[in-house]
C-alpha cells in the first residue's frame, strides 16, 4: 500500500468536512459550468479535488518505481535530460529538395540536434511527380522525391554519421529508406555508422492518415522486412516509428491514441515473432514510438507516462522480452497541430509552448514543435524558428529539465495515469478478441471510434462546451494576417523536367532488371531491402517501386468509414 | 408528396489523406436528414464526376487540405461542365486561403467553409441555398 492506514484514515475524515464545505459554498455560488464539462479535452470526468485516496491500491516498487527501472513510468534514462535533451527535431520539408536542404541547414545552425523529413503526397503515397494522380500536389505538403537524384540534393553537405534523421515515409518506405543508405554509401559511410527513423507504420494510414497503397497484410510484411534488415544490418536505426498522432489528429481521445498505438505496435511485435528469423530481444530496442502532445496539459504527460508503463508490461510479460531495452518505449513527440486556430494564429505559439512543455514533463526523447502559421501553410522562416525556440527556451530557461518527472506522486496525475492505462488495456482487449489489430481494422473498429470521438468534439465546440479561443469564445472580428509561405506551381514543371533528365540518362536495362528482381522477391517472399537498394542506386524511381508492390500485393482504397 | 431528401456527396479529390473535416461533415449532413454518399479520400475529378452523374447528387462538397485545391476543385468544376452538369450546386472546404477565393468562385463554387466554421452554419446555407432537384 502506498500510505499508511492512519494517513488514510485522516484524509477519509478530512476529505469529508472539505466536501461538506464545498456542498455549502455551490449551493451559494455556483460552479461556472456543469460538473460534466470540468473533464479533459477527451472527455474524461475529472474530479475537483484529489487525495491520498485515490491512489492507495499503488505499490511504489511495482508501479512508480525509479527512472531506467522497471516499469519505467518515470522515463527510460536513469539521468533525464541531464545527460541529454530532448532531440530539438524539426519536421520540415517542401518544395524541391534543393528548399528543403537549405531549410534543413537553416535550422541546423539555429541549433536544431536532429532532421525530419515531410515528404510532399505523391512521394508519400509512391506515385511521381508526373503521374496524374499527382496533379497539383507536387511539394505543397512537403518535399517531392522521385529518384536517387533528388535525395543526394536533400542531403548535401548533412553529415549522416553525425546526425539523425527521421523521414515520415510509410508506404514507401523501403524505397526511401534505401536512398538513405544509398546516400550515405556515397558519401563513404558505412550503413552499422548510420541512425535515424522510418515512420514506416503502415496500420495507423489505415486507422488514420490515409497514406494508402496495399492491403495490410503484405503492408505488414514490408514492414517486417525492414525490422529484419534493420536488425542485421543497420543496428542504429529505428525501423519504424509506431505512430498516435496521426490517430489523435484523425479525432480520437487521448485513450484512444494510446490504445491504439500502442496495439499497432503489438501487432508488429507478433509479425516479426511469427516469421521466427529474429528474437524478440534482437528488434524490439529498435521499436520507437510517436505521440501527440494535444493542449489538454496534464491528459498529455499521463498518456506519456501510462504508455511507457504499458509498453514495459507488455513486452516483458505478453511478449517475454528479457533484454531491458526492449521494455523501453522511446519516443517523438509533435505539438497538436489540430489544436491550432485559423483565427487569431499568434494565439498558437501558446497553445504550442504549453504543449510541448506537456511533452518533456511526460518524457519525450525527441519534439517538434508545430510553427504559429501551420495551419494556413507549411511554416515560414519567422515562424518555425519560433517554434524552436520555443523548445530550447523550456530546455534552457524553465527549470522543466533539471529533475526527472517532476510531477510524479501528484495524486492527481497518478490518478489519471492509472485510469487511462485502465481504459487503454480494456481497448487493447477488446482488439485482441477481435483477433489483432489487422483483423480490427478490416471491421473498421478503431476508424469509427475515432469518427465518432471528431464528431462529438465538433458538436462540443459547436455547443460551446468546450472552447477554442479566438474561434468560439474571445472572437476578434478583424482579421490577423501572417505572412504566407506559398509554394510556386511552377515547382511542379521543373521537377517533371528533372526526372525526365534522370530518365534519359539512366541505364534502362539496368532499371527494368532491378525492378524484375525486386518482383521476384516479391512473389518469393523474400526480404526485399537489398533489391530496393539496388533498384534506387540504378535511379528507379518511388513510383517505379511502388507499381511492384501494388502489383504483386494488390492496391488497397480508402473504404470512406465515416 | 413530401419533398424528396436532398443527396449530398462528400468528396476528396487528390492525394490528400486530411479526412477530418469530411468525416464530420458526412455524420453531420446524416444527421441533418440528407442522404450522403461519401467517396473517401485519393479520388480523381474522373471519379467524382462520374460518382456525381451515377449517385444523381443536388450538392457535392470538396475537402482538400494540401494546398492542391487550386488545381482540384477548378479541375472537377471544369469536368462537370464538359459532362453538362449544370444543375448540381458545388461548395468546398479546407484550406483555402482568402487570395484563392476568387479563384474558386470563378470555377463556379457557390461558397467555401474554411477551418473554424460551425456545423450549424454549413447547414443553414444548404438549407437556404440548395433545393432537391426535380
Amino acid at each position: 500500500m502506498y500510505f499508511a492506514k492512519e494517513v488514510l484514515e485522516s484524509s477519509s475524515r478530512m476529505r469529508q468536512r472539505w466536501e461538506d464545505e464545498v456542498k455549502k459554498l455551490v449551493s451559494k455560488w455556483p460552479d461556472q459550468k456543469p460538473e460534466a464539462q470540468w473533464s479533459t479535452v477527451s472527455d474524461l470526468p475529472i474530479k475537483r479535488l484529489y487525495t491520498p485516496e485515490d491512489i492507495k491500491d499503488m505499490d511504489f516498487e511495482r508501479d512508480i518505481g525509479y527512472p531506467g527501472q522497471y516499469p519505467y513510468l518515470r522515463g527510460n534514462q536513469v539521468t533525464g535530460y541531464r545527460g541529454k535533451y530532448w532531440t530539438f527535431r524539426m519536421f520540415s520539408g517542401m518544395g524541391d529538395a534543393a528548399t528543403t536542404n537549405a531549410r534543413w541547414h537553416l535550422l541546423l545552425k539555429e541549433g536544431q540536434t536532429g532532421l525530419s523529413t515531410a515528404f510532399d503526397f505523391p512521394t508519400l503515397m509512391g506515385y511521381d511527380t508526373d503521374s496524374p494522380k499527382a496533379r497539383g500536389e507536387c511539394g505543397k505538403c512537403g518535399v517531392a522525391i522521385d529518384t536517387l537524384e533528388d535525395f543526394l540534393v536533400l542531403t548535401k553537405g548533412i553529415p549522416l554519421d553525425k546526425i539523425t534523421t527521421s523521414m515520415t515515409i510509410n508506404p514507401p518506405a523501403t524505397a526511401l529508406w534505401a536512398m538513405y543508405c544509398a546516400a550515405a554509401e556515397l558519401q563513404g559511410i558505412p550503413l552499422t555508422k548510420i541512425g535515424g527513423t522510418i515512420q514506416n507504420d503502415m496500420l495507423k494510414e489505415f486507422i488514420a492518415q490515409k497514406t494508402l497503397m496495399c492491403p495490410p497484410e503484405p503492408s505488414v510484411k514490408l514492414i517486417s522486412d525492414t525490422v529484419e534488415f534493420g536488425t542485421l544490418k543497420v543496428p542504429k536505426w529505428n525501423t519504424i516509428s509506431i505512430s498516435g498522432y496521426h490517430i489523435r489528429e484523425a479525432g480520437s481521445t487521448a485513450v484512444q491514441e494510446l490504445a491504439f498505438t500502442l496495439r499497432d505496435g503489438m501487432e508488429y511485435v507478433e509479425d516479426v515473432i511469427r516469421r521466427k528469423k529474429l528474437d524478440v530481444d534482437a528488434f524490439a530496442p529498435r521499436l520507437s514510438f510517436f505521440f501527440n502532445s494535444h493542449i489538454d496539459f496534464f491528459e498529455e504527460i499521463c498518456k506519456m507516462r501510462a504508455a511507457r508503463r504499458i509498453w514495459a508490461k507488455a513486452m516483458k510479460e505478453r511478449y517475454k522480452a528479457k533484454d531491458e531495452r526492449s521494455w523501453w518505449m522511446r519516443f517523438h513527440t509533435q505539438t497538436a497541430g489540430c489544436s491550432l486556430t485559423a483565427q487569431q494564429p499568434y494565439n498558437n505559439v501558446v497553445r504550442t509552448a504549453t504543449e510541448a512543455l506537456a511533452a518533456v514533463l511526460g518524457g519525450t526523447q525527441s519534439l517538434h514543435t508545430n510553427s504559429l502559421d501551420e495551419v494556413w501553410c507549411l511554416p515560414s522562416d519567422f515562424a518555425v524558428q519560433i517554434a524552436l525556440r520555443t523548445q530550447q527556451l523550456i530546455a534552457e530557461e524553465t527549470g522543466a529539465a533539471n529533475t526527472i518527472d517532476p510531477l510524479a506522486g501528484s495524486y492527481f496525475v497518478e490518478a489519471l495515469t492509472n485510469e487511462m492505462e485502465k481504459q487503454a488495456w480494456e481497448y487493447i482487449h477488446k482488439i485482441d478478441d477481435m483477433g489483432g489489430m489487422v483483423a480490427a481494422i478490416e471491421k473498421g473498429f478503431p476508424q469509427l471510434e475515432i469518427s465518432d470521438a471528431a464528431y462529438k468534439f465538433q458538436r462540443q465546440i459547436d455547443a460551446g462546451e468546450k472552447i477554442m479561443v479566438g474561434v468560439n469564445k474571445y472572437v476578434s472580428q478583424e482579421k490577423e494576417s501572417i505572412p504566407f509561405l506559398e509554394i510556386d506551381d511552377r515547382i511542379e514543371t521543373e521537377q517533371i523536367e528533372r526526372l525526365n533528365a534522370v530518365r534519359r540518362k539512366r541505364d534502362g536495362k539496368a532499371v527494368k532488371k532491378c525492378l524484375d528482381d525486386l518482383k521476384q522477391a516479391c512473389k518469393k517472399g523474400e526480404n526485399v531491402m537489398p533489391y530496393c537498394i539496388e533498384a534506387v542506386k540504378a535511379l528507379c524511381s518511388v513510383q517505379e517501386i511502388c507499381d511492384v508492390y501494388r502489383e504483386v500485393y494488390g492496391e488497397y482504397r480508402d473504404p470512406g468509414l465515416y | 408528396m413530401a419533398e424528396r431528401k436532398l443527396r449530398v456527396m462528400v468528396a476528396k479529390p487528390g492525394l490528400d489523406g486530411h479526412d477530418r473535416g469530411a468525416r464530420v461533415l458526412a455524420r453531420c449532413f446524416r444527421d441533418a436528414g440528407y442522404e450522403v454518399i461519401y467517396t473517401g479520400c485519393h479520388q480523381t475529378p474522373e471519379q467524382i464526376v462520374s460518382a456525381v452523374i451515377q449517385e444523381d447528387v443536388d450538392l457535392l462538397g470538396l475537402s482538400c487540405l494540401s494546398g492542391a485545391h487550386r488545381y482540384l476543385y477548378p479541375a472537377v468544376t471544369k469536368l462537370m461542365k464538359e459532362k453538362g452538369i449544370d444543375d448540381v450546386t458545388v461548395i468546398g472546404g479546407g484550406i483555402i486561403p482568402d487570395q484563392d477565393f476568387q479563384l474558386m468562385y470563378d470555377a463556379g463554387l457557390k461558397a467555401i467553409f474554411t477551418p473554424g466554421t460551425t456545423l450549424e452554419s454549413i447547414i443553414n446555407w444548404i438549407n437556404t441555398n440548395v433545393k432537391p432537384r426535380n
